[in-house]
C-alpha cells in the first residue's frame, strides 16, 4: 500500500505541478476571453479532441521510458485506419474493422520492436523507415482516396456516449488508467523503467531486455491501432493522411509531461496533462479566432519551456 | 502584324462614317467585333471556322509529366487525369516520373526528363518559386513547359500556364453566401481555410473577404485546417464551440470537408448552410441528395491536368486551338470557378473527383 501511495505521488501531482499550474492559467484565460469556454459542449469538445492523440501518447510514454523512440505512430494510425475501411471491408461489420485496426497496429509495432531489439538497429532509424513505409502502404491500399465509412455501428464509436460522456473520452480515460496500472503496479512497468534507466543493470537482474524492448513497441503499435479506430469513427472515413504529425505531437506531450527523453523515468499523469495543455491551447485559439502561426509559436515555446524546467529538475536531482 | 490588327478597325470606321448615324455605327461596330460576316471587311478580320483537325492523329509527341505525390483526392485526380488523357491519344507517349513531395527530388526528376529529351514537359510543381530555375533550364533546352496550377516565378520558365482561380473561388463562395443571406443583419459567417502558409489559401480567403465585403458582410470566425479529413474534423469541432449560432460556413476544400461534416454531425448542428470547395464527387452527391448542411461547392477542377496534356500535345505538334483564332496555344489559361448547387450539379459531375 505504501509503495502504491508513493508511486501515486511520484507519478502524479508533485512532479507535474508546473503543468497543473499551466492548465489552471489556460482555463482562467479561457473563462475570461470566451463566453462559451465553460459550456459542457466545449469541455466535451476539448476532451474528444484530446482522445485520439492521447491514446497514442500512452504507448509513446512506454517506449520513451523504456529508452526508445517511436516515430512511426502517426503513419501507423493512417495505415490501420485505411486497413479497417478498405482491406477489412466495411461489409464485414464493425467488429472485424476494429479487430483489424488493432492487429495491424500491434503487428507493425512488433516488427519495429523486433528490428530494434533483435536486429540491433537504432530505434530512430527503424521507426523513421516505418514512418515512410507505412504511409506509403496506406496510400497504396487506399488508392489515394478517402474511404467514407457508411457502417453506422462503427461510426457510433465516435457519435455515442455513456453517462453523457462520449465513448471516445471513456476510451481515452480507460487507456490512461490501464497504462497507469501497468506502468506503476506490474512487473512489466518496473521492467520498463529498469530497461530504460540502465539496460546493463536490467540485463544482470535477469530481464530479457530484447523481448521487453520488442514488446514496448508492440504496446505503442497497439495504442496507434486503437487511435486509428477512434479517428476513423470520428471522421467517418479512412484516409492515408490520418495521423499526420502525430509522432511529433505525441513526443511533445510526453516530454512536457516530464518524461526523460533518455529513458528510465516518466509519468503517464504528466503525459495526460501534457496532452490536455496542447488541446486546450488549440481550443482557446480557435475560440478567440486567432491565427495558426501564433498557435504554433505558443506550442513551441511551451515545449522549450518544459524542457528547460525538466533539465533544471534533473540537475537538482543529481 | 499591326496591319492585321488595325485593318478591321479602319474598315469599320469608314463604314460608320458612310452610314452617318452614331447609333447605327455603334451597332455595326459591335457586330463587327463579334461576327464573322461583316461584308467587305471580311478578308481583314481575324476569324477562323470553328473546329479543325486537332483530334486527328499527328506527329508523335513524348510528354514528360511531374507532379507532387498524391496524398489526397485532388492531387490524386491530377495524376489520374493526366494519364488517362495521354492514353486517349494515339500519338502521345506518356513519360511520368515518380511523384514526390520533396522539391529537390522533383528537380532531379525533371532533369532526367530533360536529359531524355522529351518533346514537352507538363509540370505541377510542389512550389512554383523553387522549381522555376529547373523549368527555365528545360525551356532553354528547347523543351516547352506546360505549367499546371502552381505558377513559376517568371513567364520565361513556361510556354503555357493553366491553372485554377483561387481568388475567384473565394469570390464564388462569397457571392453565393451573400446572395442567400441577403437582407440579414450581421450574419455569422465562418470560414474553414486550408493550409494557411500557402499562397493559394491566402488568395481564396482574400476573394471570399472581398466578395462578402461588397455585400456588406464579413467573416466572423476563421480557422485553418491542413487539407486532411482529421484536421478538418478537429478544427471544426472547436469552431462550432466558438460560435453557438452560425448562418453560413465556407470550407475551402472538399477533402477536408468529410471531416468537417463529421464534426457538424457529431455536434448535432444544422442551423446554417455550408459551401464546399474544389468540387469532389462526394460533395456533389451530398448537394444532390440535399439532406445535409452542404448546399453548394465552388469548383477548382483537377480536369486542368487533362487539359494540360492536350495543350502539351498541340504544342508538340505545333498546332493551335482550332476553334480559337490564334495560330498558337495561348500563354495562360485560367479556369473559372463555378458554383455547383442542387440545380446544376448534374452538369458538373463529369469533372468531379473522389476525395
Amino acid at each position: 500500500m505504501r509503495a502504491w501511495l508513493s508511486s501515486l505521488s511520484e507519478g502524479g501531482a508533485t512532479r507535474s505541478i508546473g503543468l497543473v499550474v499551466a492548465l489552471v492559467i489556460l482555463c482562467i484565460v479561457g473563462l475570461v476571453t470566451a463566453d462559451t469556454f465553460a459550456t459542457t459542449g466545449n469541455i466535451r469538445t476539448i476532451l474528444t479532441n484530446a482522445s485520439v492523440i492521447g491514446v497514442v501518447t500512452v504507448g509513446m510514454t512506454f517506449v520513451i521510458i523504456g529508452g526508445g523512440i517511436d516515430l512511426s505512430v502517426g503513419s501507423l494510425v493512417g495505415l490501420a485506419s485505411v486497413w479497417c475501411t478498405t482491406v477489412a471491408t466495411q461489409s464485414y461489420g464493425p467488429f472485424v474493422m476494429v479487430l483489424c485496426a488493432l492487429l495491424v497496429g500491434l503487428i507493425v509495432g512488433l516488427i519495429n520492436g523486433a528490428l530494434i531489439a533483435y536486429g540491433r538497429l537504432v530505434p530512430f532509424i527503424v521507426t523513421l523507415g516505418m514512418l515512410i513505409g507505412a504511409r506509403g502502404l496506406a496510400q497504396q491500399i487506399a488508392n489515394l482516396q478517402t474511404q467514407v465509412v457508411t457502417q453506422q455501428d462503427f461510426n457510433a464509436i465516435a457519435d455515442g456516449s455513456f453517462l453523457g460522456i462520449p465513448y471516445l473520452v471513456w476510451m481515452l480515460l480507460g487507456t490512461f488508467a490501464i497504462g497507469w496500472v501497468v506502468l506503476n503496479l506490474t512487473t512489466f512497468g518496473r521492467r520498463t523503467v529498469a530497461v530504460g534507466g540502465n539496460p546493463e543493470a536490467a540485463r544482470l537482474a535477469g530481464i530479457d531486455i530484447r523481448l521487453h524492448t520488442a514488446l514496448l513497441y508492440g504496446v505503442s503499435g497497439l495504442c496507434a491501432g486503437l487511435a486509428a479506430v477512434m479517428l476513423t469513427a470520428q471522421t467517418a472515413s479512412g484516409s492515408s493522411t490520418n495521423g499526420q504529425n502525430y509522432e511529433l505531437d505525441a513526443i511533445a506531450a510526453v516530454i512536457i509531461g516530464g518524461t526523460l527523453l533518455t529513458g528510465g523515468r516518466g509519468t503517464l499523469v504528466g503525459t495526460f496533462l501534457g496532452v490536455l495543455v496542447f488541446t486546450l491551447i488549440t481550443n482557446l485559439f480557435i475560440l478567440n479566432n486567432l491565427s495558426t502561426p501564433v498557435q504554433n509559436l505558443a506550442k513551441g515555446l511551451i515545449i522549450l519551456g518544459a524542457v528547460l524546467l525538466q533539465r533544471r529538475r534533473s540537475e537538482s536531482a543529481t | 502584324m499591326s496591319d492585321v490588327i488595325s485593318g478591321p478597325r479602319r474598315g469599320l470606321g469608314r463604314r460608320g462614317f458612310l452610314l452617318g448615324g452614331a447609333a447605327v455605327g455603334a451597332t455595326v461596330l459591335a457586330a463587327g467585333c463579334t461576327s464573322n460576316d461583316s461584308g467587305d471587311s471580311k478578308d481583314e478580320t481575324n476569324t477562323k471556322a470553328v473546329g479543325g483537325d486537332n483530334a486527328a492523329k499527328g506527329t508523335q509527341v513524348t510528354i514528360g509529366f511531374s507532379a507532387p505525390q498524391a496524398d489526397h483526392g485532388w492531387i490524386g485526380a491530377i495524376a489520374k487525369n493526366a494519364e488517362a488523357q495521354a492514353k486517349s491519344f494515339e500519338d502521345v507517349t506518356f513519360e511520368p516520373v515518380e511523384p514526390t513531395n520533396d522539391v529537390a527530388a522533383q528537380i532531379a526528376a525533371i532533369e532526367t526528363l530533360i536529359t531524355k529529351k522529351v518533346s514537352v514537359l507538363v509540370v505541377l510543381p510542389n512550389d512554383g518559386k523553387q522549381l522555376t530555375a529547373t523549368a527555365r533550364k528545360a525551356m532553354l533546352a528547347g523543351i516547352p513547359v506546360v505549367n499546371v496550377d502552381r505558377i513559376f516565378d517568371t513567364p520565361l520558365a513556361y510556354r503555357t500556364w493553366i491553372g485554377g482561380d483561387n481568388y475567384g473561388m473565394g469570390v464564388s463562395a462569397g457571392n453565393y453566401i451573400a446572395d442567400r443571406l441577403k437582407g440579414k443583419s450581421n450574419p455569422v459567417i465562418a470560414e474553414i481555410a486550408g493550409i494557411d502558409s500557402l499562397p493559394l489559401t491566402q488568395e481564396r480567403s482574400q476573394g471570399f473577404k472581398d466578395a462578402l465585403a461588397a455585400a456588406g458582410f464579413k467573416v466572423s470566425n476563421r480557422v485553418a485546417a491542413e487539407f486532411t479529413v482529421a484536421s478538418g474534423q478537429q478544427v471544426t469541432s472547436n469552431l462550432l464551440q466558438a460560435a453557438p449560432k452560425i448562418d453560413a460556413i465556407w470550407n475551402h476544400d472538399d477533402d477536408q470537408g468529410i471531416g468537417v461534416l463529421a464534426a457538424i454531425r457529431q455536434a448535432s448542428r444544422s442551423e446554417f448552410f455550408m459551401v464546399g470547395g474544389a468540387g469532389s464527387l462526394d460533395a456533389m452527391e451530398l448537394i444532390k441528395a440535399d439532406n445535409s448542411v452542404l448546399k453548394a461547392t465552388v469548383t477548382y477542377s483537377p480536369s486542368m491536368a487533362s487539359s494540360a496534356i492536350s495543350i502539351a500535345r498541340l504544342i508538340g505538334q505545333k498546332k493551335g486551338f482550332s476553334d480559337l483564332v490564334e495560330n498558337e496555344v495561348p500563354a495562360k489559361i485560367t479556369l473559372a470557378s463555378a458554383t455547383v448547387t442542387k440545380e446544376n450539379v448534374d452538369q458538373y459531375t463529369s469533372t468531379g473527383f473522389r476525395s
